[in-house]
């Protein structure tokens, strides 16, 4: 019984690991792209510096 | 969990971000605008019958400008931890250590994938030089990083000489491949400005990503954010 509790714990903070982490990821990504690599000419003017300096495609 | 690896790379990204502007503020700013006036006409060379001065006045710190490029800096470098972060904690689950000596590598294998590989064939450039579409190069740059990534894992976690070849293979493909190159040179700005700036974006994103790895590392290792353990009864 006490086997049985222990596996069920742990897969459930295995499956809580992976989405939290393809979560969190999924925000960096959205975040680099709204930063870096929109062209909307308020968000491109403002870090237009930081984009060269970065290497990210711009203009 | 989600709240652990937020704060992690919000503290990491906003420590080493800072860093990172502060470093290009110094060493890559005044390049970029030196570069600015052969871009605006207000300085013209002509090839090797040039007589103005290499040493220009490039202006002080702009305090909206690089203000901006300090909070952006910030942003862009919290968005590589939280990536990073997210790999970090699914390697640890494997039985990966990671502390700030082993983010020190996770960080120069993120500078790797993220910044040297698309580099490599999109030169980080000084404004106003030809390029191809940007679009196209977008694409090109995320299929780069994405390709570079997964070489970086490969070498760090594959096991055998199929995950090398692996690695080396997704390394090379897209400068094979090419990326989007303009059809005429058009760029008014002296080579010799435009190879320092490439050499000095190249080291400032080192010594950034170095310092990221090692302080996303470190906080995740303090288990900053986590929920306090329960009481020991």
């Amino acid at each position: 019984m006490t086997t049985q509790t222990q596996t069920i714990t742990q897969s459930k903070s295995g499956i809580s690991t992976l989405g939290a982490a393809l979560l969190v990821a999924a925000m960096g990504l959205g975040l680099m792209v709204v930063t870096g690599h929109v062209q909307a000419a308020t968000l491109h003017d403002a870090a237009h510096d930081v984009r060269h300096a970065t290497g990210f495609p711009c203009h | 969990m989600i709240t652990r690896l937020l704060t992690s790379a919000l503290f990491a990204g906003a420590a080493s971000g800072l860093i990172a502007a502060l470093l290009q503020l110094w060493f890559v700013q005044p390049v970029l605008l030196h570069a600015e006036l052969y871009e605006s006409g207000a300085l013209l060379h002509f090839g090797a019958d040039s007589n103005i001065a290499a040493a220009q006045d490039v202006g002080g710190f702009d305090l909206v400008r690089d203000g901006l490029s300090i909070v952006f800096t910030m942003l862009i470098y919290s968005a590589y931890a939280m990536v990073m972060l997210a790999a970090m904690a699914l390697a640890e689950e494997r039985g990966a250590q990671i502390s700030a000596r082993t983010g020190l590598i996770w960080g120069l294998a993120g500078f790797v994938a993220v910044h040297f590989a698309p580099g490599f064939s999109l030169a980080p450039e000084v404004p106003g030089v030809a390029a191809a579409d940007v679009v196209l190069r977008q694409i090109w740059w995320f299929a780069t990083v994405g390709m570079a990534a997964v070489a970086m894992a490969l070498i760090g976690f594959g096991k055998g000489w199929m995950a090398w070849a692996g690695a080396a293979a997704l390394l090379l493909a897209p400068h094979v491949y090419g990326a989007p190159e303009p059809e005429v040179f058009t760029g008014p700005v002296p080579t010799e400005i435009g190879a320092l700036f490439a050499a000095r974006a190249f080291g400032v994103g080192m010594a950034a990503w170095a310092l990221l790895g090692a302080f996303s590392g470190y906080f995740w290792s303090r288990q900053i954010g986590a929920p306090a353990p329960a009481p020991s009864t």
